[in-house]
């Protein structure tokens, strides 16, 4: 056990918090007995929902194992595992994950506490969506859970930030693929509502989509965007195709940038270029998995480009009737002349059962934005109003910022949720700095 | 819990009336602080700050009174403190303190034993007691008010000025034990601020008011700077001033 220095991937509001990996069940149950406690995959969380100042993290490291893949696809691994890890084992048996998002580096416990989502959501759903069975430990005992044994237990936990117990292998249902490629077709649109029609009109006919946006244009060129959209290549259509698993990131970086790196200047230029470099429209390109899922992945500790002040994340959800919230956001954005990165665009579909479980359907729009402007703080909070008039939601797990009160609206099930927990762990212990900052289940 | 961008949620105030701690308070209560701890000695003072921190946002203004002349006392109301704010304590600023009548005071033996209570060894008594507890915690910072009359003593307030430097001094050396803890420690220098405190008295080049404080604190937190001066530009003024000869400096003081 250590005391350590915690924070998000964003790298803000660190905090200390003595560290245990536990490699066995009793040793969960056992840091589970007294608290306060909260469990730890990758730390790619933006903000702070694994930490717990002057508490106990579990590292879930060492919880591995990767079972043998069945023949329809049904694996179970430690909770400790990532996708990483999954991939390598089994692209070359022809097997890939249903659900992933823009990294292989996070854990299977990590993504199943933010029930993460991917490219392909309007088509797979969620993470939690491709679940057979989990098992959890929790302050009152070991609980084997599946959409129908303990299913409380079981959909409080997708999506449930940690905060219902620890999850120590999950059982799920893998996609099988013929090759390691996929087809690509990538568009440039010259402004919002002409990327927006497109994925309207278009999305469903791929399984993977998703349209990156320019915050930092202005007027008629607001929120240009480029829309790749593809679905995973057949032995058929590329007889050569092999099934390699992706290599892992070449290039690191060793420091933290000076904090005014990525400033409104440095970024519209990154921006114009990355645009510029996109073709007008291409059809058909074939791209190996790793390139088209993960191209974060090729930078190590890329979160230090930000510097030492950090970043933070703001993704938001909102029904189709409820899309001008989209437009009207990256307005604020783009006129504020606060800085951010390409933002992140996708549609959703259904929401699964999970009672905190962030994606519904309609549009979701992700942003970066490095710590620093002093507009920043109000700028968010004004969003956060725009998102709840429109009965939408932020992601916790890019949250660092919210305020208690806009959770309990943004999440008409926030009370059934703290019920679950609360039966589950009648105690109070299991909590999190993100629990504590948004009054979830505390006391 | 404190937010991304520093914000804290729960705050304790010790010398809750203090009107550069009010003002900061309502800067803070109006973004994300929920919840302001308020200890002191006048409970009349505390109720107003208490309602004016639930005027601008706040909703639980618990009140605990201290005995700042009683050294001895300070761990009780520290924990009395942390017991009332009933969470995490995101940020803690000590306040207390008391200009005095150097002219009076400085005949009286026992009024200077009271200005070093006051100014110097409650604080450091509560320091080592916060300490303790933030440290525990894992997180949190304390921003303690010294005053730029700390950086070099002047004959018209040397009983206050010298209880601040001891303060501001044994603060730095805190600071510095705080490294690789979690919790981080400020020190607020400011100028001359026109409040309660030095109603009367001349004014002084480089005053400002209480609210003016509250923005270089609140712009201070969200920098790792050890030192918080108010306004900024003192830092310099007193780059000079310290290093004068003793004439200059009697002479500038004098007049000022």
């Amino acid at each position: 056990m250590t005391r350590q220095r915690l924070t998000g991937w964003g790298r803000t509001s660190a905090t200390w918090a003595d560290v245990h990996s536990p490699a066995t069940e009793e040793a969960v149950l056992e840091a589970l007995a007294t608290g306060p406690v909260i469990a730890r995959g990758l730390g790619r969380s933006y903000g702070d929902p694994a930490q717990l100042s002057g508490g106990v993290v579990l590292a879930n490291e060492s919880l591995g194992g990767i079972s043998a893949i069945s023949d329809d696809g049904i694996v179970t691994v430690g909770a400790g595992v990532s996708i990483d890890d999954l991939v390598t084992l089994s692209i070359p048996q022809g097997w890939f994950v249903p659900v992933t998002p823009g990294t292989r580096q996070v854990s299977f416990g990590g993504a199943i506490a933010a029930d993460v989502h991917g490219k392909n959501h309007h088509v797979d759903g969620s993470i939690g969506d491709h679940v057979l069975s989990m098992r959890i430990c929790t302050p009152r005992g070991v609980f084997e859970t599946s959409p129908t044994v303990y299913p409380d237990l079981f959909w409080a936990t997708i999506g449930g930030m940690g905060l219902t117990g620890v999850v120590t292998s999950i059982t799920l249902r893998l996609l099988r693929i013929e090759t390691d490629q996929v087809f690509v077709d990538t568009t440039r649109f010259s402004n919002l509502e002409s990327v927006m029609t497109a994925m309207l009109a278009g999305d469903d006919d791929y399984r993977y989509s998703v349209a990156w946006v320019d915050c930092m244009t202005k007027g008629a060129n607001m929120g240009r965007a480029i829309l790749t959209r593809g679905d995973h290549a057949t032995r058929a259509e590329l007889p050569e195709a092999t099934l390699r698993a992706p290599t892992g990131a070449k290039l690191t970086i060793p420091f933290d940038a000076p904090s005014g790196l990525l400033n409104p200047f440095t970024i519209r230029v990154f921006n114009e270029g990355w645009f510029r470099i996109a073709p007008s429209h291409r059809e058909h390109e074939a791209q190996p998995l790793g390139t088209f899922f993960h191209p974060l992945d090729g930078l190590n500790s890329w979160n230090r480009l930000y510097g030492r002040r950090g970043f933070v994340q703001y993704q938001f959800a909102v029904s189709d009737a409820h899309a001008d919230v989209v437009v009207q956001a990256i307005q604020r954005l783009s006129s504020s002349g606060v800085p951010s990165f390409l933002a992140v665009l996708k549609r959703f579909g259904a929401a699964n059962n999970g009672p905190l479980s962030f994606p519904v359907s309609g549009w979701t729009l992700a942003l970066d934005l490095p710590v620093g402007p002093g507009a920043l703080p109000s700028l968010l909070d004004d969003l956060d109003e725009m998102v709840l008039a429109a009965e939408g939601r932020v992601y916790l797990a890019k949250d660092s910022r919210l305020r208690p009160e806009a959770l309990r609206a943004m999440y008409p099930r926030l009370d059934e949720f703290i019920a679950v927990k609360n039966t589950y762990d009648p105690d109070h212990h299991l909590t999190s700095d993100l629990a504590r900052r948004l009054n979830i289940g505390v006391h | 819990m404190e937010n991304a961008f520093g914000q804290p949620q729960r705050i304790i105030v010790l010398g809750g009336s203090s009107e550069i701690a009010r003002s900061v308070t309502r800067k803070l209560a109006s973004a994300r602080t929920h919840t302001v701890v308020l200890a002191g000695r006048n409970p009349e003072l505390l109720e107003a700050a208490a309602a004016e921190a639930q005027e601008y946002g706040a909703t639980s203004t618990p009140i605990v009174t201290l005995d700042a002349e009683n050294p001895a006392s300070a761990a009780a109301t520290v924990d009395e403190a942390f017991a009332a704010a009933d969470g995490t304590v995101d940020l803690v600023i000590v306040a207390v303190g008391q200009l005095g009548n150097q002219f009076d005071d400085e005949k009286d033996p026992e009024a200077a034993l009271r200005m070093m209570s006051v100014n110097f060894t409650w604080p450091v008594v509560a320091l080592t007691a916060l300490r303790n507890r933030l440290v525990a915690q894992g997180s949190g910072r304390i921003l303690v008010i010294s005053s730029v009359g700390a950086v070099r003593v002047r004959r018209s307030a040397y009983l206050y000025g010298g209880a601040k430097a001891g303060l501001d001094r044994l603060a730095d050396g805190l600071a510095d034990s705080l490294e690789g803890t979690g919790v981080t420690l400020q020190i607020l220098r400011p100028g001359a601020v026109r409040t309660r405190m030095t109603a009367g008295l001349k004014e002084v080049p480089f005053t400002t008011g209480p609210n003016e404080v509250a923005d270089y604190v609140i712009a201070g937190l969200a920098t790792s700077n050890r030192v918080i001066w108010s306004p900024p530009i003192l830092q310099w003024v007193y780059l000079v001033l310290r290093h004068l000869p003793k004439a200059v400096w009697r002479a500038i003081m004098d007049r000022a």
